[in-house]
Protein backbone atom coordinates (compact mmCIF):
# COMPACT_ATOMS: atom_id res chain seq x y z
CA UNK A 1 0.00 0.00 0.00
CA UNK A 2 2.51 2.30 0.81
CA UNK A 3 4.43 1.46 -2.86
CA UNK A 4 1.01 2.36 -3.90
CA UNK A 5 1.14 5.79 -2.37
CA UNK A 6 4.71 6.29 -3.96
CA UNK A 7 3.68 5.77 -6.78
CA UNK A 8 1.22 7.88 -7.05
CA UNK A 9 3.03 10.58 -5.49
CA UNK A 10 4.81 10.72 -8.78
CA UNK A 11 2.40 12.57 -11.09
CA UNK A 12 2.70 15.86 -11.00
CA UNK A 13 -1.32 16.46 -10.65
CA UNK A 14 -1.23 14.02 -7.45
CA UNK A 15 1.14 16.21 -5.86
CA UNK A 16 -0.53 19.51 -7.19
CA UNK A 17 -3.67 18.15 -5.43
CA UNK A 18 -1.90 17.29 -2.42
CA UNK A 19 -0.04 21.13 -2.30
CA UNK A 20 -3.60 22.94 -3.07
CA UNK A 21 -5.62 20.73 -0.43
CA UNK A 22 -2.98 21.49 2.31
CA UNK A 23 -3.30 25.20 1.81
CA UNK A 24 -6.60 25.08 1.65
CA UNK A 25 -7.21 23.12 4.48
CA UNK A 26 -4.87 25.68 6.03
CA UNK A 27 -6.62 28.61 5.44
CA UNK A 28 -10.22 27.30 6.35
CA UNK A 29 -9.26 26.24 9.16
CA UNK A 30 -8.31 29.39 10.62
CA UNK A 31 -11.93 31.39 10.61
CA UNK A 32 -13.60 28.38 12.57
CA UNK A 33 -13.67 30.09 15.68
CA UNK A 34 -14.74 33.38 14.38
CA UNK A 35 -17.57 31.36 12.75
CA UNK A 36 -18.57 29.67 15.33
CA UNK A 37 -18.63 32.27 17.65
CA UNK A 38 -20.05 35.11 15.84
CA UNK A 39 -23.24 33.30 14.77
CA UNK A 40 -21.76 33.65 11.16
CA UNK A 41 -22.25 29.54 10.52
CA UNK A 42 -25.65 30.15 8.93
CA UNK A 43 -24.30 32.74 6.46
CA UNK A 44 -21.29 30.24 5.85
CA UNK A 45 -23.83 27.58 5.18
CA UNK A 46 -25.82 30.42 3.39
CA UNK A 47 -23.03 31.13 1.27
CA UNK A 48 -21.93 27.42 -0.36
CA UNK A 49 -25.22 27.00 -1.65
CA UNK A 50 -24.65 30.21 -3.61
CA UNK A 51 -21.50 29.01 -4.51
CA UNK A 52 -22.92 26.07 -5.82
CA UNK A 53 -25.21 28.62 -8.47
CA UNK A 54 -22.16 30.03 -9.12
CA UNK A 55 -20.60 27.04 -10.59
CA UNK A 56 -23.56 25.71 -11.94
CA UNK A 57 -23.58 28.90 -13.87
CA UNK A 58 -20.13 28.69 -14.87
CA UNK A 59 -20.35 25.40 -15.71
CA UNK A 60 -22.78 25.58 -18.38
CA UNK A 61 -20.74 28.96 -19.73
CA UNK A 62 -18.08 26.69 -20.26
CA UNK A 63 -15.09 28.30 -18.36
CA UNK A 64 -11.59 26.77 -17.93
CA UNK A 65 -11.55 28.77 -14.41
CA UNK A 66 -14.58 28.46 -12.58
CA UNK A 67 -13.09 30.37 -10.21
CA UNK A 68 -13.31 33.91 -11.96
CA UNK A 69 -17.08 33.78 -11.60
CA UNK A 70 -17.64 31.87 -8.26
CA UNK A 71 -15.24 34.16 -6.24
CA UNK A 72 -16.80 37.56 -7.14
CA UNK A 73 -20.68 36.61 -7.18
CA UNK A 74 -19.66 34.71 -3.33
CA UNK A 75 -18.11 37.50 -2.09
CA UNK A 76 -20.58 40.05 -2.81
CA UNK A 77 -23.00 37.76 -0.86
CA UNK A 78 -21.33 37.42 1.40
CA UNK A 79 -21.20 41.07 1.81
CA UNK A 80 -25.06 41.52 1.26
CA UNK A 81 -26.10 39.10 3.55
CA UNK A 82 -23.87 40.33 6.35
CA UNK A 83 -25.48 43.93 5.47
CA UNK A 84 -28.67 42.26 5.91
CA UNK A 85 -27.99 40.14 8.69
CA UNK A 86 -27.15 43.60 11.02
CA UNK A 87 -30.36 45.29 9.95
CA UNK A 88 -32.47 42.99 11.72
CA UNK A 89 -31.62 39.35 12.75
CA UNK A 90 -34.74 37.93 11.99
CA UNK A 91 -35.60 39.08 8.76
CA UNK A 92 -31.27 38.06 8.32
CA UNK A 93 -31.82 34.44 8.68
CA UNK A 94 -34.75 34.98 6.41
CA UNK A 95 -33.03 36.23 3.48
CA UNK A 96 -30.00 33.98 4.24
CA UNK A 97 -32.14 30.69 3.68
CA UNK A 98 -34.39 32.32 0.73
CA UNK A 99 -30.78 33.06 -0.66
CA UNK A 100 -29.13 29.93 -0.24
CA UNK A 101 -32.28 27.51 -1.27
CA UNK A 102 -32.78 29.59 -4.60
CA UNK A 103 -29.53 29.28 -5.72
CA UNK A 104 -29.54 25.79 -4.79
CA UNK A 105 -32.48 25.24 -6.85
CA UNK A 106 -31.93 28.05 -9.93
CA UNK A 107 -28.11 25.83 -9.73
CA UNK A 108 -29.45 22.60 -10.35
CA UNK A 109 -32.07 24.29 -13.05
CA UNK A 110 -29.80 25.80 -15.07
CA UNK A 111 -27.76 22.61 -15.31
CA UNK A 112 -30.47 20.62 -15.64
CA UNK A 113 -31.51 22.78 -19.08
CA UNK A 114 -28.25 23.92 -20.54
CA UNK A 115 -25.70 21.35 -19.38
CA UNK A 116 -24.13 18.87 -22.13
CA UNK A 117 -22.41 16.88 -20.26
CA UNK A 118 -23.63 13.13 -20.65
CA UNK A 119 -23.22 12.32 -17.25
CA UNK A 120 -25.09 15.51 -15.23
CA UNK A 121 -26.29 13.17 -12.05
CA UNK A 122 -22.19 12.99 -11.87
CA UNK A 123 -21.93 16.26 -12.17
CA UNK A 124 -23.99 17.60 -9.88
CA UNK A 125 -23.26 15.18 -6.93
CA UNK A 126 -19.04 16.29 -7.40
CA UNK A 127 -19.91 19.94 -6.82
CA UNK A 128 -22.22 18.72 -3.81
CA UNK A 129 -19.59 16.12 -2.40
CA UNK A 130 -16.76 17.35 -4.03
CA UNK A 131 -14.99 14.98 -6.87
CA UNK A 132 -14.96 11.68 -6.49
CA UNK A 133 -11.47 10.95 -7.30
CA UNK A 134 -8.54 12.66 -6.88
CA UNK A 135 -9.34 16.57 -7.24
CA UNK A 136 -8.75 17.83 -10.74
CA UNK A 137 -7.91 21.14 -11.38
CA UNK A 138 -6.51 22.89 -14.26
CA UNK A 139 -3.04 24.42 -13.89
CA UNK A 140 -4.52 27.82 -13.63
CA UNK A 141 -6.74 26.86 -10.78
CA UNK A 142 -4.15 25.19 -9.22
CA UNK A 143 -2.05 28.52 -9.43
CA UNK A 144 -5.39 30.75 -8.46
CA UNK A 145 -5.77 28.45 -5.76
CA UNK A 146 -2.49 28.77 -3.82
CA UNK A 147 -2.21 32.37 -4.54
CA UNK A 148 -5.75 33.17 -2.82
CA UNK A 149 -5.32 30.88 0.07
CA UNK A 150 -1.47 32.23 0.75
CA UNK A 151 -3.35 35.94 0.39
CA UNK A 152 -5.99 34.73 2.83
CA UNK A 153 -3.90 33.06 5.34
CA UNK A 154 -1.75 36.99 5.28
CA UNK A 155 -4.64 38.96 5.61
CA UNK A 156 -5.38 36.59 8.49
CA UNK A 157 -2.10 37.18 10.33
CA UNK A 158 -1.85 40.37 9.59
CA UNK A 159 -5.61 40.93 10.92
CA UNK A 160 -5.08 38.85 13.73
CA UNK A 161 -5.45 40.40 16.58
CA UNK A 162 -8.42 43.24 15.30
CA UNK A 163 -10.47 39.75 14.28
CA UNK A 164 -9.87 38.54 17.89
CA UNK A 165 -11.02 41.98 19.31
CA UNK A 166 -14.16 42.38 16.84
CA UNK A 167 -14.75 38.80 17.44
CA UNK A 168 -14.80 38.52 21.46
CA UNK A 169 -16.28 41.92 21.77
CA UNK A 170 -17.53 44.18 19.15
CA UNK A 171 -18.99 46.76 21.22
CA UNK A 172 -15.68 47.32 23.49
CA UNK A 173 -14.04 46.95 19.83
CA UNK A 174 -15.63 50.14 18.65
CA UNK A 175 -15.33 52.11 21.90
CA UNK A 176 -11.64 51.76 21.84
CA UNK A 177 -11.47 53.49 18.12
CA UNK A 178 -11.41 49.67 15.67
CA UNK A 179 -13.55 50.24 13.13
CA UNK A 180 -15.50 47.07 14.04
CA UNK A 181 -17.86 47.40 10.44
CA UNK A 182 -15.03 47.84 8.22
CA UNK A 183 -13.38 44.15 10.15
CA UNK A 184 -16.90 42.59 9.55
CA UNK A 185 -16.83 43.03 5.80
CA UNK A 186 -12.55 41.56 6.04
CA UNK A 187 -14.06 38.68 7.73
CA UNK A 188 -17.15 38.23 5.95
CA UNK A 189 -15.07 38.62 2.36
CA UNK A 190 -12.15 35.90 4.22
CA UNK A 191 -15.41 33.29 4.96
CA UNK A 192 -16.14 33.77 1.60
CA UNK A 193 -13.04 33.21 -0.29
CA UNK A 194 -12.11 30.50 1.86
CA UNK A 195 -16.15 28.46 0.95
CA UNK A 196 -15.19 29.15 -2.54
CA UNK A 197 -11.53 27.46 -2.25
CA UNK A 198 -12.98 24.72 0.05
CA UNK A 199 -15.22 24.09 -2.63
CA UNK A 200 -13.00 22.54 -4.81
CA UNK A 201 -11.65 20.47 -1.94
CA UNK A 202 -15.14 19.09 -0.41
CA UNK A 203 -17.84 20.05 -2.70
CA UNK A 204 -20.15 22.70 -0.96
CA UNK A 205 -22.73 20.21 1.18
CA UNK A 206 -20.14 19.65 3.14
CA UNK A 207 -18.09 22.90 3.02
CA UNK A 208 -19.13 23.83 6.73
CA UNK A 209 -17.29 20.46 8.42
CA UNK A 210 -14.29 21.58 7.17
CA UNK A 211 -13.94 25.22 8.22
CA UNK A 212 -15.67 24.46 11.44
CA UNK A 213 -14.80 20.72 12.98
CA UNK A 214 -10.66 21.59 13.45
CA UNK A 215 -12.12 24.93 15.43
CA UNK A 216 -14.38 22.75 17.63
CA UNK A 217 -12.04 19.93 17.99
CA UNK A 218 -9.00 22.15 19.11
CA UNK A 219 -11.69 23.88 21.38
CA UNK A 220 -11.89 20.78 23.33
CA UNK A 221 -8.43 20.89 24.57
CA UNK A 222 -6.89 24.38 24.29
CA UNK A 223 -7.97 27.65 25.98
CA UNK A 224 -5.87 30.47 24.66
CA UNK A 225 -7.40 31.53 21.24
CA UNK A 226 -3.79 31.88 20.14
CA UNK A 227 -3.43 27.52 20.78
CA UNK A 228 -6.85 26.68 19.27
CA UNK A 229 -6.45 28.66 16.13
CA UNK A 230 -2.68 27.14 15.50
CA UNK A 231 -4.14 23.97 16.68
CA UNK A 232 -7.05 23.85 14.84
CA UNK A 233 -4.50 24.76 11.75
CA UNK A 234 -2.64 21.85 12.66
CA UNK A 235 -5.37 19.71 12.79
CA UNK A 236 -7.09 20.53 9.62
CA UNK A 237 -4.04 20.43 7.48
CA UNK A 238 -3.50 16.79 8.82
CA UNK A 239 -6.91 15.63 8.52
CA UNK A 240 -6.89 16.89 4.91
CA UNK A 241 -3.59 15.01 4.39
CA UNK A 242 -4.72 12.26 5.52
CA UNK A 243 -8.07 11.66 4.10
CA UNK A 244 -6.85 12.67 0.83
CA UNK A 245 -4.07 10.07 0.81
CA UNK A 246 -6.36 7.31 2.09
CA UNK A 247 -8.33 8.19 -0.46
CA UNK A 248 -6.06 7.37 -3.18
CA UNK A 249 -5.44 3.73 -2.83
CA UNK A 250 -8.83 2.89 -1.13
CA UNK A 251 -10.97 4.22 -3.68
CA UNK A 252 -13.10 6.43 -2.01
CA UNK A 253 -14.52 9.86 -2.60
CA UNK A 254 -11.74 12.88 -1.47
CA UNK A 255 -14.34 15.19 0.36
CA UNK A 256 -16.51 12.88 2.68
CA UNK A 257 -12.77 10.79 3.19
CA UNK A 258 -11.36 14.06 4.87
CA UNK A 259 -14.48 14.78 6.88
CA UNK A 260 -14.74 11.39 8.26
CA UNK A 261 -11.21 12.04 9.51
CA UNK A 262 -12.37 15.28 10.73
CA UNK A 263 -15.02 13.73 12.88
CA UNK A 264 -12.98 10.89 13.95
CA UNK A 265 -10.17 14.08 15.68
CA UNK A 266 -13.28 15.23 16.84
CA UNK A 267 -13.93 12.61 18.96
CA UNK A 268 -10.70 11.98 19.75
CA UNK A 269 -10.86 15.75 20.83
CA UNK A 270 -13.55 15.37 22.92
CA UNK A 271 -12.15 12.33 25.25
CA UNK A 272 -8.99 14.22 25.63
CA UNK A 273 -10.67 16.99 26.44
CA UNK A 274 -12.66 15.24 29.02
CA UNK A 275 -9.49 13.90 30.31
CA UNK A 276 -7.32 16.61 31.07
CA UNK A 277 -10.40 18.19 32.49
CA UNK A 278 -11.02 14.85 35.25
CA UNK A 279 -6.85 15.46 35.68
CA UNK A 280 -6.84 19.26 36.64
CA UNK B 1 -12.02 68.44 43.45
CA UNK B 2 -13.42 69.02 40.03
CA UNK B 3 -11.38 69.52 37.18
CA UNK B 4 -11.80 69.95 33.22
CA UNK B 5 -14.99 69.43 32.22
CA UNK B 6 -14.62 65.81 29.96
CA UNK B 7 -18.46 65.08 28.85
CA UNK B 8 -21.01 66.94 28.49
CA UNK B 9 -24.70 65.45 27.24
CA UNK B 10 -27.41 68.10 26.46
CA UNK B 11 -30.89 67.36 26.13
CA UNK B 12 -30.49 63.39 25.35
CA UNK B 13 -33.48 61.70 24.57
CA UNK B 14 -32.22 57.95 24.61
CA UNK B 15 -34.41 54.97 23.01
CA UNK B 16 -34.57 53.12 19.87
CA UNK B 17 -36.51 53.24 16.37
CA UNK B 18 -39.61 52.47 18.07
CA UNK B 19 -39.32 53.34 22.36
CA UNK B 20 -38.16 56.45 23.64
CA UNK B 21 -36.82 55.66 27.35
CA UNK B 22 -35.71 58.87 28.21
CA UNK B 23 -36.27 62.57 27.18
CA UNK B 24 -34.28 65.85 28.18
CA UNK B 25 -31.35 64.04 29.62
CA UNK B 26 -28.81 66.60 30.37
CA UNK B 27 -25.62 66.39 32.74
CA UNK B 28 -21.92 67.16 32.85
CA UNK B 29 -19.17 65.15 34.37
CA UNK B 30 -15.77 66.99 34.59
CA UNK B 31 -12.08 65.06 35.85
CA UNK B 32 -12.24 63.13 39.08
CA UNK B 33 -15.95 62.70 39.77
CA UNK B 34 -17.40 59.48 40.17
CA UNK B 35 -20.84 59.41 38.89
CA UNK B 36 -23.47 56.45 39.76
CA UNK B 37 -26.45 55.54 37.53
CA UNK B 38 -29.21 53.73 38.66
CA UNK B 39 -32.68 52.70 38.15
CA UNK B 40 -34.74 49.74 38.05
CA UNK B 41 -34.35 46.97 35.08
CA UNK B 42 -35.35 48.31 31.66
CA UNK B 43 -35.23 51.73 32.25
CA UNK B 44 -32.20 52.62 30.15
CA UNK B 45 -28.75 52.68 32.05
CA UNK B 46 -27.38 50.86 29.50
CA UNK B 47 -28.94 52.65 26.53
CA UNK B 48 -27.36 55.67 28.08
CA UNK B 49 -23.81 54.36 28.45
CA UNK B 50 -24.10 53.05 24.81
CA UNK B 51 -25.35 56.71 23.81
CA UNK B 52 -22.62 58.63 25.64
CA UNK B 53 -19.83 55.51 24.04
CA UNK B 54 -21.20 56.50 20.68
CA UNK B 55 -22.74 52.54 20.29
CA UNK B 56 -25.93 53.75 20.38
CA UNK B 57 -27.19 57.28 18.31
CA UNK B 58 -29.45 59.85 20.52
CA UNK B 59 -33.12 59.97 18.92
CA UNK B 60 -32.17 63.77 20.00
CA UNK B 61 -29.59 66.02 21.32
CA UNK B 62 -26.03 65.62 21.60
CA UNK B 63 -23.06 63.93 23.35
CA UNK B 64 -19.46 65.68 23.81
CA UNK B 65 -16.45 64.26 24.64
CA UNK B 66 -13.92 67.39 25.85
CA UNK B 67 -10.01 68.07 26.28
CA UNK B 68 -7.84 64.91 26.93
CA UNK B 69 -10.35 62.21 27.34
CA UNK B 70 -11.43 62.77 24.00
CA UNK B 71 -7.97 61.48 22.65
CA UNK B 72 -7.16 59.28 25.25
CA UNK B 73 -10.08 57.12 24.94
CA UNK B 74 -12.34 55.37 27.34
CA UNK B 75 -12.27 52.35 28.72
CA UNK B 76 -15.48 50.42 28.99
CA UNK B 77 -16.61 47.55 31.10
CA UNK B 78 -20.07 46.28 28.97
CA UNK B 79 -22.87 44.13 31.04
CA UNK B 80 -21.69 40.56 30.05
CA UNK B 81 -22.37 39.50 26.09
CA UNK B 82 -23.80 35.86 24.89
CA UNK B 83 -20.50 35.75 22.47
CA UNK B 84 -18.02 35.81 25.43
CA UNK B 85 -19.06 32.62 27.38
CA UNK B 86 -17.74 30.11 25.69
CA UNK B 87 -14.89 32.23 23.44
CA UNK B 88 -11.09 30.19 23.97
CA UNK B 89 -9.10 33.40 24.73
CA UNK B 90 -6.69 33.72 27.92
CA UNK B 91 -6.52 36.50 30.21
CA UNK B 92 -3.70 37.94 29.06
CA UNK B 93 -5.26 37.66 25.55
CA UNK B 94 -8.71 39.43 27.25
CA UNK B 95 -6.25 42.07 28.90
CA UNK B 96 -4.11 43.06 25.95
CA UNK B 97 -7.44 43.61 23.49
CA UNK B 98 -7.77 46.41 25.71
CA UNK B 99 -4.41 47.89 23.67
CA UNK B 100 -6.18 47.57 20.01
CA UNK B 101 -6.72 51.72 20.62
CA UNK B 102 -3.08 52.16 20.49
CA UNK B 103 -2.15 49.59 17.86
CA UNK B 104 -2.76 52.80 15.03
CA UNK B 105 -1.39 51.41 11.76
CA UNK B 106 0.31 48.35 13.08
CA UNK B 107 -0.98 44.87 13.31
CA UNK B 108 0.95 43.51 16.27
CA UNK B 109 1.17 44.71 19.33
CA UNK B 110 4.59 46.13 20.62
CA UNK B 111 6.31 45.40 23.84
CA UNK B 112 4.49 48.85 25.59
CA UNK B 113 1.80 47.79 24.91
CA UNK B 114 2.75 44.04 26.42
CA UNK B 115 3.58 45.51 29.32
CA UNK B 116 0.78 48.13 29.83
CA UNK B 117 -1.58 44.69 30.22
CA UNK B 118 1.02 43.06 32.94
CA UNK B 119 0.81 46.09 34.40
CA UNK B 120 -3.12 46.36 34.44
CA UNK B 121 -3.30 42.60 35.32
CA UNK B 122 -1.22 43.46 38.51
CA UNK B 123 -2.93 46.20 39.59
CA UNK B 124 -6.36 43.93 39.62
CA UNK B 125 -4.45 41.10 41.33
CA UNK B 126 -4.89 38.83 38.00
CA UNK B 127 -1.43 38.33 37.06
CA UNK B 128 -1.16 34.71 38.54
CA UNK B 129 -3.97 33.42 35.93
CA UNK B 130 -3.13 35.38 33.06
CA UNK B 131 -3.12 32.08 31.24
CA UNK B 132 -6.07 30.43 32.52
CA UNK B 133 -9.55 30.39 30.30
CA UNK B 134 -11.26 33.31 30.67
CA UNK B 135 -14.79 31.67 30.46
CA UNK B 136 -13.34 29.05 32.87
CA UNK B 137 -12.95 31.99 35.48
CA UNK B 138 -15.19 32.81 38.10
CA UNK B 139 -17.97 35.59 37.81
CA UNK B 140 -15.56 37.94 40.25
CA UNK B 141 -12.16 37.10 38.07
CA UNK B 142 -13.93 37.87 34.91
CA UNK B 143 -15.22 41.12 35.74
CA UNK B 144 -11.45 41.86 36.99
CA UNK B 145 -9.94 40.48 33.70
CA UNK B 146 -12.59 43.09 31.80
CA UNK B 147 -11.45 45.75 34.64
CA UNK B 148 -8.14 45.76 33.67
CA UNK B 149 -8.74 45.81 29.58
CA UNK B 150 -10.55 48.69 30.37
CA UNK B 151 -7.76 49.86 32.21
CA UNK B 152 -5.63 49.54 29.02
CA UNK B 153 -7.78 51.59 27.00
CA UNK B 154 -7.63 54.27 28.92
CA UNK B 155 -5.82 56.48 31.23
CA UNK B 156 -8.56 58.94 32.16
CA UNK B 157 -11.98 57.95 32.11
CA UNK B 158 -13.81 53.85 32.93
CA UNK B 159 -17.57 53.40 31.57
CA UNK B 160 -18.67 50.16 33.92
CA UNK B 161 -21.95 48.70 32.81
CA UNK B 162 -23.15 46.66 36.29
CA UNK B 163 -19.34 45.98 37.67
CA UNK B 164 -20.91 44.02 40.48
CA UNK B 165 -23.76 41.82 39.07
CA UNK B 166 -23.76 38.53 39.73
CA UNK B 167 -20.63 38.87 42.43
CA UNK B 168 -20.63 37.69 45.97
CA UNK B 169 -21.27 40.21 48.87
CA UNK B 170 -16.90 39.73 49.44
CA UNK B 171 -16.17 39.88 45.86
CA UNK B 172 -18.99 43.28 45.50
CA UNK B 173 -16.77 44.75 48.54
CA UNK B 174 -13.23 44.49 46.63
CA UNK B 175 -15.00 45.78 43.32
CA UNK B 176 -16.22 48.67 44.94
CA UNK B 177 -12.56 48.97 46.73
CA UNK B 178 -10.67 48.53 43.31
CA UNK B 179 -12.93 50.92 41.38
CA UNK B 180 -12.94 54.02 44.19
CA UNK B 181 -9.05 52.97 44.46
CA UNK B 182 -8.77 53.89 40.48
CA UNK B 183 -10.70 57.23 41.57
CA UNK B 184 -9.25 58.21 44.88
CA UNK B 185 -5.51 57.67 43.72
CA UNK B 186 -5.29 57.96 39.97
CA UNK B 187 -7.84 60.39 39.73
CA UNK B 188 -10.10 58.12 36.93
CA UNK B 189 -13.12 59.34 36.50
CA UNK B 190 -15.81 56.98 36.93
CA UNK B 191 -19.41 56.49 35.09
CA UNK B 192 -20.83 53.22 36.95
CA UNK B 193 -23.89 51.69 36.44
CA UNK B 194 -25.38 49.43 39.77
CA UNK B 195 -28.05 48.20 41.64
CA UNK B 196 -26.87 48.60 44.94
CA UNK B 197 -28.81 51.31 46.72
CA UNK B 198 -25.87 52.03 48.76
CA UNK B 199 -23.17 52.36 46.45
CA UNK B 200 -24.21 55.77 45.31
CA UNK B 201 -23.63 57.22 49.06
CA UNK B 202 -20.94 55.30 50.32
CA UNK B 203 -18.59 56.12 47.24
CA UNK B 204 -20.25 58.06 44.02
CA UNK B 205 -19.82 61.87 44.13
CA UNK B 206 -23.06 62.33 41.65
CA UNK B 207 -25.74 60.34 40.62
CA UNK B 208 -28.26 59.98 38.00
CA UNK B 209 -31.23 58.52 38.78
CA UNK B 210 -33.57 56.89 36.07
CA UNK B 211 -37.02 57.16 37.25
CA UNK B 212 -40.17 59.09 36.10
CA UNK B 213 -37.91 61.62 34.90
CA UNK B 214 -33.51 61.24 34.99
CA UNK B 215 -32.72 62.74 37.98
CA UNK B 216 -29.02 64.23 38.89
CA UNK B 217 -27.88 64.60 42.63
CA UNK B 218 -24.80 65.79 44.24
CA UNK B 219 -23.62 63.73 46.49
N1 LIG C 1 -31.03 47.33 20.45
C1 LIG C 1 -32.25 47.58 20.97
N2 LIG C 1 -33.29 47.83 20.16
C2 LIG C 1 -34.52 48.10 20.68
N3 LIG C 1 -34.80 48.13 21.99
C3 LIG C 1 -33.80 47.89 22.85
C4 LIG C 1 -32.47 47.60 22.40
N4 LIG C 1 -31.67 47.40 23.47
C5 LIG C 1 -32.47 47.56 24.56
N5 LIG C 1 -33.73 47.85 24.19
C6 LIG C 1 -34.86 48.11 25.11
O1 LIG C 1 -34.61 49.31 25.79
C7 LIG C 1 -35.02 49.20 27.14
C8 LIG C 1 -33.91 49.61 28.07
O2 LIG C 1 -32.81 48.72 27.95
P1 LIG C 1 -31.48 48.92 28.76
O3 LIG C 1 -30.60 47.77 28.42
O4 LIG C 1 -30.96 50.28 28.52
O5 LIG C 1 -31.99 48.80 30.27
P2 LIG C 1 -31.16 48.81 31.61
O6 LIG C 1 -31.62 49.99 32.39
O7 LIG C 1 -29.70 48.71 31.34
O8 LIG C 1 -31.67 47.49 32.32
P3 LIG C 1 -30.87 46.42 33.22
O9 LIG C 1 -30.88 46.96 34.61
O10 LIG C 1 -31.71 45.18 33.13
O11 LIG C 1 -29.50 46.25 32.64
C9 LIG C 1 -35.51 47.78 27.34
O12 LIG C 1 -36.92 47.80 27.34
C10 LIG C 1 -34.99 47.03 26.15
O13 LIG C 1 -35.90 46.04 25.77
MG1 LIG D 1 -28.21 47.30 31.61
Amino acid sequence: MLSDLLNYLQYPFVRYALIVGVLIALSSSLLGVTLVLKRFSFIGDGLSHVAFGAIAIASVMNLSNNMIIVLPVTVICAIILLAAGRRARVKGDAAIAMISVSALALGYLIMNIFSTSANLAGDVCSTLFGSTRMITLSTSEVVLCIVVSLVVVALFVVFYNRIFAVTFDENFARTAGTNAGLYNVIIAVIIATIIVLAMNLVGSLLISALVIFPALSAMRVYKSFRQVTVCAAVLSVCCTLAGMLISIPAGTPVGPTIVAADILMYAVFVVAGKLTESRS
Amino acid sequence: MSGEIILTCKDLTLGYENITLAEGVSFTVSEGEYWCITGENGTGKTTLMKTILGLTKPLAGNVEWNGTAAGTGIGYLPQQTDVQRDFPASVYEVVLSGCQGRLGMRPFYNRSDRDLALLNMKRMGIDDISKRCYRELSGGQQQRALLARALCATGKVLVLDEPVAALDPKATEEMYELITSLNKEDGITIIMVTHDPEAPSRYATHELRFGQEVTTHVI
